[in-house]
């Protein structure tokens, strides 16, 4: 990513750009690895540039996913940085937030350095680290909070697991104040959710199988919401899935706490049912799991009225020896960097749940903002990174893992027909993935 | 119906009411043959079959055992540890090494529900559930019913009480999905925290009633079936202690007698004396949990060999 | 398949009653009465024919004991298992024991004789008779396996391409056997 890279302008797409307020036919200038111009300055600037003619297709700023597991350091069966970013790039993702639940876990400055230098190296999109609030994430002894931010670590999680001391989290969320840490919360009461492996329901009574109540998610939703509330610190609810966590959130924001959420695409497009049809398929376990029918209609709510603020797909890969196991032994966890952006224009857009402009501040947008990064990313505005995608909107493909970038193929979605494609993704100003020739070298 | 046209007994959820009655009607026909001197009929002859128990259990894996030998089967008992924290060879690798031997019907009890349905997906071979975790457990459903059968000569319109941990036992989901098929009326009871009302959610409009209070639930039944209570699901507090189960569950004499004079005490075993059964009633004249047993040996050749007999037809 | 024509009937209700008799009048001579005697009649017309029998022989010479009358299903010990899948099966009923008992097994119509071959076998399994003999209504050739009936009721020479069937009031409403012309060849 170091090398010159020509200029391009970008003509005849639909600029989708909440941030600018833009949205309708908007050309593009790329220079540098940044948006050198937007509009009519792009065009009377273009000279020289190669030109993308991008009739038909949306435009939109590259995606920001809060929430992607790249399985490196430790777990490479599964995921690479370099597997994992091209999964990114395909799914029209610039940027993911890298979470820390690897082996070693993201705790020190060590690792967090190492992650980003493999990324520098090998990744096709931007890598962010997080850190883990706790040591090793066992829950017991805060991470060094201010060593990590100052490394310019932004986001703290104990992902894969919630904090269940209130006083750590308590301390951490006081402490992390200082450097405008967010802190990420996987909410899950682990006495509630015991040894379950399902959503508590129906669909867990008739398959047999032990369920895990959401309130052990709104529990500790609940409980993280007060905290905000006391210490004035910055807290964000990991892939929401339950109505009454979002019930929880929404009150929140009502009262002006510094709460924020995200939600996983399969929240929206599947529940438990899902499990019903597919008895025992373990492509249908993951941590939160799918919730009834009532909770996937609260989550598209929630995205309608802005109690979510982003879209994170919480991209999980396992290899089959984690999954073709028994449903109670199956590792948690699915695809998503590939099928979300289809999923979120297949089931909210042509669903008619929201507009095109909404997708985009719940994918790069509104996250970009989180990462204090509004006006360099998640946008196409002048000066902003070069990082955006081309996207059919219409375009109608079949999900088919086996043609996956990523390394694994544990997604529940092969087989489903969804509309919107990504055409081509640029990081930095260079075009990285371009669909039927897959990463570009 | 002359034969059961499926691979595999994973469960009672999807079996019939006239594959419910094939498999009784059999059972009739092998019951004679433990009364012979030579108790045994030669219909399995060369056929190899495989009781892979995970679970401990020697009721269930001995009448399985007893079932394919009288058939003449080669016979093969395995029983596992089985632990999640220790990776070893996977169930689908055990299975295939089976499969490599020419296996005709695998028997396989798991604490994972949807194990067996996994290994049949997986397999040519036949498999019979023999309990998967908290999901099915056909075939003591089968006995049960069996055992109904020849007492009341019906099952229809009989009123059945299932009571305990309805919540957590793959036997109380079998018995209710074979009882309703035959045309039975169901009573589950049991504390709020074991079997819950939302437990009716599985069989939405047929006749299962809940209830809390034993005495309710016994009134004027035709015959009670006791589920086992496991030490378990005391540390989960799902109650307080066992003698408080027993003051408010336990099926005594006193109990009993608000029900038929007729009525069959029934118990999948093994029993917890003193616990959710008393001895008196245990050991009484309305018992007949010895009758389950013999008779599970004989519905459970049916079973095999009307699933292994499929296989003509296979190749 | 083509159904199969009637081509004659071998013996009407009063020749079949007259055929009973007569085999009722054979088995006492040969045994020198019915004292101990077993019948077992293979399921399903056989045993029908053997309740018969026991009440035919009784009604000529009553017996100091009553007769001995059982039923045998021998589906489990047919030796076509491997090619047909399994049938189903109804049980058995030997209410007395035949350890060094004479046994007389008494079928419909004897063929290629591997029903009685699997009925040997099958009453092995509940002891050890003295002797066992056969008696049949109809006896039409072919035979596969060596095998001969003591007791006779019609002895007729047929074709593979042939179906003799044997007709009982108490399983078909009426008395009567038959033989059959069906194209294809055997049953």
């Amino acid at each position: 990513m170091n090398e010159p890279v020509e200029r391009q302008l970008i003509t005849g797409a639909r600029l989708v750009d909440p941030a600018q307020g833009i949205d309708g036919e908007c050309a593009v200038l790329v220079e540098e690895g940044r948006i050198a111009a937007v509009g009519a300055e792009a065009l009377k600037q273009a000279s020289g540039a190669a030109v993308v003619d991008a009739q038909g297709l949306w435009l939109l700023p590259g995606l920001v996913d809060l929430h992607v597991h790249l399985r490196e350091p430790g777990q490479e069966g599964k995921e690479t940085i370099a597997s994992g970013t091209r999964a990114a790039a395909a799914g029209g993702v610039t940027t993911v937030v890298a979470m820390p639940n690897t082996v070693p876990a993201m705790d020190s400055v060590a690792i967090v350095e190492l992650v980003r230098a493999k990324a520098r190296a090998e990744g096709v999109v931007h890598v962010l680290p997080s850190a883990a609030i706790t040591k090793g994430r066992q829950g017991a002894e805060l991470t060094e909070i201010g060593e990590l931010a100052r490394a310019g670590v932004k986001v703290f999680t104990d992902d894969g697991d919630g904090v269940m001391n209130a006083e750590l989290m308590r301390r951490a969320l006081e402490y992390g104040a200082m450097f405008g840490a967010l802190f990420m919360q996987h909410c899950e009461d682990k006495n509630l959710a015991h040894d379950g492996v399902m959503n508590e329901g129906p669909a867990s009574l008739r398959l047999g199988l032990r369920g895990w109540p959401k309130a052990a998610e709104a529990s500790m939703a609940a409980r993280d919401a007060v905290l905000a509330e006391a210490t004035g610190g910055r807290v964000h609810f990991a892939h929401l899935s339950g109505a009454q966590s979002l019930e929880i959130v929404r009150t929140a924001k009502a009262k002006g706490l510094n709460v924020t959420a995200e939600t996983a695409p399969h929240f929206f497009a599947l529940n438990d049912g899902w499990l019903l049809e597919h008895p025992y398929d373990t492509h249908g376990k993951m941590n939160p799991p799918l919730g009834s029918e009532a909770d996937r209609l609260a989550v598209i709510r929630a995205i309608q009225d802005g109690t979510l603020d982003c879209i994170a797909t919480d991209h999980a890969p396992h290899s089959s020896l984690d999954k073709n196991v028994e449903f109670d032994k199956a590792a948690f966890g699915i695809l998503g960097l590939e099928t979300s952006l289809a999923l979120a224009l297949e089931v909210l857009v042509h669903g008619g749940h929201v507009d095109a402009a909404k997708i985009v501040s719940l994918m790069s947008a509104r996250p970009a903002e989180l990462l204090g990064l509004k006006g360099r990313k998640g946008t196409l505005a002048k000066g902003a990174d070069a990082d955006l995608c081309l996207v059919d909107p219409d375009e109608a493909w079949v999900v088919d893992p086996e043609k996956f970038q990523s390394k694994s193929r544990n997604t529940p979605f092969t087989g489903m027909r969804l509309r919107g494609r990504v055409k081509r993704t640029m990081v930095s100003g260079r075009w990285v993935y371009e669909d039927g020739r897959g990463i570009l070298a | 119906m002359k034969r059961l046209s499926r691979k595999d007994l994973l469960d009672l959820e999807s079996v019939s009411e006239a594959e419910i009655r094939l498999i009784l009607d059999q059972a009739e026909a092998f019951r004679e043959v433990a009364l012979r001197p030579v108790k045994k009929v030669p219909a399995l002859r060369g056929k190899t079959v495989i009781n892979l128990f995970f679970e401990p259990s020697t009721r269930t894996a001995t009448s399985f055992q007893l079932a394919a030998q009288r058939l003449s089967a080669d016979v093969v008992d395995i029983k596992v540890a089985d632990s999640s924290v220790k990776k070893g060879e996977t169930l689908l690798d055990t299975v295939a090494t089976f499969e490599a031997m020419d296996l005709s019907v695998l028997i396989m009890r798991t604490s994972h529900a949807g194990s067996a349905a996994m290994v049949a997906a997986n397999t040519k071979a036949s498999i019979v559930n023999a309990g998967d975790g908290m999901h099915e457990h056909p075939t003591q459903a089968l006995l049960d019913l069996f055992t109904l059968r020849r007492h009341f000569g019906r099952i229809d319109g009989l009123e059945v009480a299932v009571v305990g941990d309805v919540l957590h036992s793959r036997v109380a989901r079998s018995d209710v999905w074979g009882l309703l098929k035959l045309g039975a009326k169901v009573r589950l009871c049991g504390p709020t925290t074991l079997c819950p009302r939302d437990i009716l959610g599985l069989w939405p409009g047929a006749p299962v009633k809940v209830f809390h209070d034993l005495r309710e639930a016994l009134e004027g039944v035709d015959a009670v079936q006791v589920l086992r209570i496991q030490m378990e699901r005391l540390q989960r507090h799902l109650f307080p202690s066992t003698r408080e189960y027993s003051r408010l569950y336990a099926l005594t004499s006193e109990r009993l007698a608000v029900a038929k004079p007729t009525c069959l005490v029934m118990h999948p075993g093994p029993m917890n004396r003193g616990l959710e059964i008393s001895s008196g009633v245990a050991d009484g004249p309305q018992s007949v949990i010895g009758e389950q047993v013999s008779n599970g040996v004989a519905v459970r050749m049916a079973v095999l060999y009307l699933l292994a007999g499929n296989e003509a037809e296979a190749a | 398949m083509v159904e199969p024509r009637l081509k004659a009937v071998l013996l009407d209700g009063p020749d079949l009653d007259r055929a009973l008799t007569r085999m009722a009048h054979e088995i006492l001579e040969r045994h020198h009465g019915a004292d101990g005697l077993a019948l077992v009649g293979i399921k399903t017309r056989g045993e029908v024919l053997a309740r018969r029998l026991a009440a035919r022989i009784e009604r000529i010479e009553k017996p100091a004991q009553p007769l001995h009358v059982g039923a045998l299903d021998v589906t489990f010990y047919r030796d076509d298992t491997a090619a047909r899948p399994a049938r189903p099966a109804a049980a058995s009923e030997l209410p007395f024991s035949v350890e060094g008992r004479t046994v007389v097994l008494v079928d419909d119509v004897l063929y290629t004789g591997r029903t009685v071959r699997a009925a040997l076998t099958a009453l092995l399994d509940y002891g050890r008779a003295a002797r066992v003999q056969l008696a049949v209504m109809v006896d039409r050739g072919l035979r596969e396996l060596p095998i001969r009936a003591d007791f006779v009721g019609k002895n007729v020479p047929t074709s593979a391409r042939e179906r003799v069937r044997v007709f009982l009031a108490e399983t078909d409403g009426e008395d009567k056997v038959v033989i059959m012309e069906k194209e294809g060849g055997d049953r």
